[in-house]
């Protein structure tokens, strides 16, 4: 297990106030002017060298992600920074822990991140509903900006640097990177094609970096204690360091958690979340990584890793490690149709697969539910699913599919046996449907 | 996606600013770049729902936050955008009301986290104890009810948000119901922020497992410090 000195939300639960004078005491802000003093270069080797993988999902390497960034002397554009901390992944909720918990390593992270990719602005995007959360963010940049850590040579540091809260209103697409640079401009939230890349153009057309509220957080630490203490952390070079882990669903004690990368699937939940209810072999299936990854059935929890390359080889993800357990007594088909109600209901309209099809997807899944369907349509489900997987402008649309192709893989006996179960006792209600089904006896 | 349509029989005539929130509007336009203060589009229209909000909860029967559509041509006139683009903005986000519901609007998460933890019961609460569906807002203009989708909170489900500000977390169907009832008698600062069963935050409700060395040093302070961090209410400006 990690030694409490390794973690790096030590106010994760809130025990501590989130104030400066507090967060000092943790360590923020502490001799941040060092740290940037030893140059961009410095900065993006170390965090290469740290091999931090961002936290928002789709696990790509930071370091470079930040190397992307042009040189403003080249560019003549003003550079920008955002934080991306519209957390709605159904299962996931880190980030909301460090935004009214530890604003201040977020902040101390936006400088020198702002600093390495050579932005003097930041804006921070957070869901509309996080209101108390948004207000913890607000005291604190007011904090910084009066303790001088923020605004005219921010901390000492020779840097100007501004950062600003931006509040969205209830868009799960919001969180696709490009949806929020659209929605930061006043806009609709829909995602733009790509290329150009948010480091080419961006914000306003400016070359913009897009990251994770915990990718962000994390950085100071990191570079405190240097890139290689953190890459010693994990299961091997490509995934590396801590992970808040949010455990949720049927567990005796769900609960946000950071721990190791790598830690086994089993010991997390039973270590951290009191067991499932019921006890291990209870579990139905688990979605690892918030509600886009497709489900575990138990075979494969008993002794999979929590990591994104090991999730990866058993057909899903570690996503932003929203873990969502299922105990036995789940209609494991109904969970995943509430999904996919959620991917209909969140569809930008921008891209015809994903608007309609994430509806044909849900009312196909619904009848699923009851077992009102034949056992082609599953085919043809499954069908329609890879049609919008790949088909669309951003992710929402692969969102969508993963959780049924997911669901099939690993529990289409069951859906097979409510269909048949269904066709049986249909005469009894439905004559229609009787017709067919004695036709196929 | 969620289609919003306008609705017409409620829309009053003209809408203005209060003199605090003009001062407010030139503070939100500061935050951005010169030229581009369409940006401010969003921070204005909840602006508007918020003021809104306070003259709803003075009328009799109270009404909950909305956006009437002569605040968006207001929006429009400030930020100096035809009035189409504030609509586009106003209609595509969910937390934006296009027509006056019930002063304390009930959202009831019911994404898969909080359904497996009994998001359905929590529903049933409501619907059976105000005697409304979901959709709709009871007579008094006291409540509406909404299913709303995850909310962020899923290791505290089920849940629900009260209005756009407050979550209350770790519920029970009794539990619903009295504080719908404590809603009503007007008791909406009794009711703890947060945890309903008196969990720390997203700490396991068994006790932590992990970074015990500093929960240990803060349990003399422990009771005050859980109660103020999520408990502020509404009024902290941005």
């Amino acid at each position: 297990m990690l030694a409490d000195k390794d973690r790096i939300f030590t106010n994760l639960y809130g025990l501590q106030s989130f104030s400066l004078k507090e967060a000092k005491k943790r360590g923020d802000w502490d001799n941040t002017k060092a740290i940037i003093k030893k140059g961009k270069a410095w900065i993006i080797e170390e965090m290469k060298k740290s091999g931090l993988r961002g936290r928002g999902g789709a696990g790509f390497p930071t370091g470079m992600k930040w190397s992307f960034m042009p040189d403003p002397e080249k560019t003549q554009k003003p550079h920008y920074l955002v934080v991306n901390a519209d957390e709605s992944e159904p299962g996931t909720c880190k980030d909301r822990e460090i935004l009214r918990h530890d604003p201040h390593k977020l902040l101390e992270g936006c400088l020198i991140a702002g600093f390495a990719m050579g932005a003097h602005a930041a804006y921070i995007y957070i869901r509309g509903e996080f209101f108390n959360e948004g207000s913890n963010v607000v005291k604190a940049i007011k904090e910084a900006y009066e303790a001088g850590l923020l605004g005219k040579n921010a901390a000492g540091t020779g840097w100007d640097f501004d950062i600003y809260l931006h509040r969205g209103a209830g868009a799960y697409i919001c969180g696709e990177e490009t949806a929020l640079i659209e929605s930061l401009e006043g806009n609709k939230g829909q995602p733009r094609n790509k290329p150009p890349f948010p480091a080419m153009a961006g914000l306003y057309s400016c070359p913009t970096t897009v990251n994770n509220v915990e990718t962000i957080a994390t950085a100071p630490t990191i570079l405190r204690r240097g890139g290689e203490w953190f890459a010693s952390i994990g299961r091997d070079e490509k995934n590396t360091g801590t992970k808040l882990f949010c455990i949720s669903g049927h567990v005796n004690a769900p609960c946000n958690v950071e721990e190791a990368m790598g830690i086994p699937l089993k010991e997390l939940i039973e270590k951290h979340a009191g067991g499932v209810r019921g006890g291990w072999d209870n579990v139905k299936a688990i979605i690892p990584g918030g509600s886009s990854t497709p489900l575990l059935p138990k075979d494969v929890c008993d002794k999979v890793v929590m990591d994104f390359d090991s999730l990866r080889a058993e057909g899903s993800g570690l996503g932003t490690a929203g873990v969502i357990v299922m105990d036995q007594s789940t209609d494991v088909v109904y969970a995943i149709a509430r999904l996919s109600y959620f991917y209909m209901h969140e569809s930008c309209g921008q891209c015809t697969p994903c608007r309609e099809g994430t509806g044909w997807m849900w009312r196909m899944m619904m009848r699923m539910v009851e077992g009102n369907a034949t056992i082609e349509e599953i085919d043809m489900l499954l069908d329609i699913s890879k049609q919008i997987e790949g088909h669309t402008i951003c992710a929402h649309g692969d969102a969508s599919a993963w959780p049924i192709q997911g669901l099939m893989r690993h529990f289409r006996p069951e859906v097979e046996e409510r269909i048949h179960a269904y066709r049986k006792l249909a005469h009894r209600e439905k004559p229609m449907v009787a017709v067919s089904a004695t036709a196929a006896e | 996606m969620k289609p919003h349509v306008l609705n017409a029989e409620h829309q009053p005539e003209s809408f203005e600013f209060t003199k605090a929130n003009k001062e407010e509007i030139k503070d939100i336009l500061s935050r951005y770049p010169a030229g581009k203060q369409k940006s401010a589009v969003m921070p204005l229209l909840d602006l508007v729902q918020k003021q809104v909000a306070e003259e709803g909860a003075q009328a009799n029967p109270p009404y909950g936050g909305w956006i009437p559509r002569a605040a968006m041509d207001v929006i429009a006139d400030i930020i100096g955008e035809p009035p189409m683009k504030v609509y586009e903005v106003a209609t595509f986000y969910t937390m934006y009301k296009l027509a006056p519901l019930g002063k304390f609007n009930i959202q009831v998460c019911g994404t898969t986290p909080c359904w497996l933890r009994g998001s359905k019961d929590i529903q049933g609460a409501c619907e059976k104890h105000l005697g409304i569906k979901t959709g709709e807002s009871t007579k008094d203009g006291m409540f509406s009810l909404e299913e709303v989708e995850c909310l962020g909170a899923c290791v505290n489900a089920p849940m629900i948000q009260v209005n756009k500000d407050d979550y209350f977390e770790d519920l029970t169907p009794e539990r619903m119901v009295e504080i719908l009832d404590m809603l009503k008698a007007g008791k909406r600062d009794e009711i703890p922020v947060g945890s309903q069963i008196g969990r720390k935050n997203s700490m396991a409700i068994t006790g932590a497992t992990t970074l015990k060395t500093t929960a240990n040093d803060t349990k003399p302070a422990k009771k005050p410090v859980a109660k103020k961090t999520p408990a502020k209410k509404g009024k902290v400006k941005k």
